[in-house]
């Protein structure tokens, strides 16, 4: 159990630069997650706090202790791999008792933690097998209590749950959850799937092209996206974006010339920036349409109209741009109707139109 | 469900010509050897006979026997072995890490060393017979069987190197880095985990290597004199030898390289990439 500190950490693969000088500081207990599409170097940022690449600048830290020019031997971690890397040539058993046997714990030790850590992924009637006679969710269950099993100061999770079928990955999501929270040691876990991001972290970091955009609790990130590529990236439907113009001396913007009044915080930033053109994000909850004209409401005309139970998700054409919309699942909205849309002006983020930062 | 119905006609031709290939092809490399076995394990007045019989009428050693206890065949026997040995243990010790170190490591200039590795294959041995023959004179390895093993050993590396670097790429990369995340060290993952998985494949290849070895004439009959290998021996004794002796010598070298095919017939798919596993 320690805190990762992370200080302007850069790795190059020749021409590319993977990790851009980046800084994250990890408390003790936490866990958070690498979110970013693939290529983002989440993956990367992970295998250097393992030790498995070695830094082109930077530091690393471990509570203190600085472990950038540790061999991953001696940097205390554990790792569960996307591709389980179970050994196939050891029993069940052997595998999760590997990381103690490799710290000559005595045999008694051994046993019983070997079957503790099996005892708490269900899987303590394989351990006389061996992974070929397993199935993909068992040898999953086998690389987490392998990393569990012995005591490590940091938990590294590389997609564990990508190689699993949807539902097996629903099952062992909620799993590792509970899990995780009973280990409370620190956990930095890396997958490019938001909803896994939003349903386990006490933190998300956000990369893209080796930097970190925004690293907040999920809500946060979900609610308040610190650029315009986190809005996109995270939620279903994303973030829709809109071209607005400042008007009003930065009180309120206009998107296809109706006026919205701004609260006063992102008032300010607009004001601070005096931007004249904005991205305005909204999400799809955060619209309400409606069949009647509305003062302060866009109109627009309904493409689609999908039902899926719990609402309707609407694509609405505002201008040029699309829009997606959830309705009431109860409301009669069909396509090609006329809609009007009441954007909840608290929920309203504003971008700038060349860094895509909010404002 | 209702039975499946038939393949149409041409599909099934088609396919039983492939058998029929497929049958003759084996027909023509086991007739020869299974009259070689016949004869090899039959008495000298049958083997003399004309025409010759197609089944064993009379199972003896005798013939065999008579083969292994002829002048100096057990010392080349002997010279063969301890050859073959050497080749495998040195081609081993030099090709399985430059095997290993082409299948973990991007490094410039990887891919025109797979090819140089091959193209080591592109000079025969018969022009290189001479300036080899002189070399070895004046090294003082000419008539040794450390001298023929390392002729055997630059033969054999192309296909060791080539064959251990495919068998450590069918290993995952991320098994070794799971042992050294429990607390291995680079060689330590590589010992408990890499090697015992690549150790079937890595006894395919040095099976392969010795097999090349024990068959190998040229450079054994020109690089020995009185120290021969037995396939050096008997490209010269089988010319000037009674039937018998021939059919012996002819089935005691090809036992080996059978047995090898039984022992590999898996691997030698994965060795150029294809699992069967």
């Amino acid at each position: 159990m320690a805190e990762i500190r992370i200080e302007n950490v850069r790795k190059e693969f020749g021409k590319v630069v993977a990790v851009r000088d980046v800084s994250l500081v990890i408390p003790d207990r936490e866990f958070i997650v690498l979110l970013g599409p693939s290529g983002c170097g989440k993956t990367t940022l992970l295998r250097c706090i393992a030790g498995l690449e070695q830094v082109d600048g930077g530091r690393i830290y471990f509570g203190g202790r600085d472990v950038t020019d540790l061999p991953v031997r001696q940097r205390r971690i554990s790792m569960v791999f996307q591709s389980y890397a179970v050994f196939p040539h050891m029993t069940v058993f052997e595998n999760i008792a590997f990381g103690l046997r490799m710290q000559h714990k005595p045999d008694a030790e051994v046993k019983r933690r070997t079957q503790a850590a099996a005892e708490l992924l269900h899987i303590e009637e394989l351990l006389e097998r061996y992974p070929a006679q397993l199935s993909g969710g068992q040898r999953q269950r086998v690389a987490v209590a392998r990393a569990i099993a012995y005591d490590a100061d940091v938990l590294l999770m590389d997609e564990p749950l990508s190689n699993l079928d949807a539902l097996l990955r629903l099952e062992m999501r909620a799993e590792l959850k509970r899990l995780l929270e009973e280990l409370k040691t620190t956990v930095v876990y890396v997958t490019h799937d938001q909803v896994e991001a939003l349903s386990l972290g006490d933190r998300i970091a956000v990369m893209r092209s080796g930097e970190i955009l925004q690293v907040d609790a999920p809500i946060t990130v979900y609610d308040r996206p610190a650029a315009h590529f986190v809005g996109s990236f995270i939620g279903n439907p994303p973030m829709n974006f809109l071209p607005a113009q400042a008007v009003d001396g930065g009180a309120a913007v206009a998107v296809e010339g109706t006026w919205l009044a701004l609260p006063d915080e992102s008032a300010r930033g607009l004001q601070r920036t005096g931007a004249a053109e904005v991205w305005l994000g909204i999400r799809a909850e955060n619209i309400e349409p409606s069949g009647e004209p509305a003062s302060a409401a866009l109109p627009g005309r309904i493409l689609v109209a999908e039902p899926l139970g719990s609402h309707i998700l609407l694509t609405v054409r505002v201008g040029s741009a699309l829009v997606k919309v959830n309705a009431r699942a109860d409301a009669s909205f069909r396509a090609d109707q006329e809609v009007w849309l009441k954007l909840n002006a608290d929920k309203v983020r504003l971008f700038d139109k060349t860094t895509g930062r909010a404002l | 469900m209702t039975t499946r119905p038939a393949p149409p006609l041409s599909r099934r031709i088609g396919r039983g010509l492939v058998y029929l290939a497929a049958i003759l092809i084996g027909l023509y490399i086991v007739i020869p050897i299974y009259l070689v076995a016949v004869m090899a394990f039959s008495p000298r007045a049958v083997v003399y006979a004309y025409p010759k019989p197609l089944l064993p009428t009379q199972v003896t050693l005798e013939t065999m026997l008579f083969f292994l206890n002829s002048y100096g065949i057990l010392d080349s026997v002997k010279n063969s072995v301890l050859v073959a040995v050497f080749t495998l243990a040195i081609s081993l010790a030099i090709g399985a890490p430059a095997g290993y170190a082409l299948a973990r490591y991007i490094f410039p200039g990887g891919d025109i060393y797979r090819i140089l590795i091959l193209s080591t294959r592109a000079f025969p041995v018969v022009i290189l017979s001479i300036p080899l023959i002189t070399t070895y004179i004046s090294w003082g390895l000419d008539d040794t069987t450390l001298g023929v093993a390392l002729l055997h050993t630059a033969m054999a590396l192309p296909t060791t190197i080539l064959v251990t670097s495919s068998i450590f790429v069918g290993v995952s990369k991320d098994l070794e880095e799971a042992a050294m995340t429990m607390g291995c060290t680079r060689a330590g993952a590589f010992r408990r985990v890499a090697l015992p998985l690549a150790l079937p494949g890595l006894a395919a290849s040095a099976i392969f290597t010795f097999v090349l070895s024990w068959n190998e004439v040229f450079g054994a009959a020109i690089l020995t004199v009185q120290n021969q290998t037995l396939p050096a021996r008997l490209i010269v004794q089988l010319n000037q030898s009674p039937i018998p002796f021939r059919f012996a010598g002819g089935f005691f070298i090809l036992v080996p390289a059978l047995v090898f095919m039984l022992f590999v017939r898996r691997y030698l798919f994965s060795l150029w990439g294809v699992k069967l596993r």
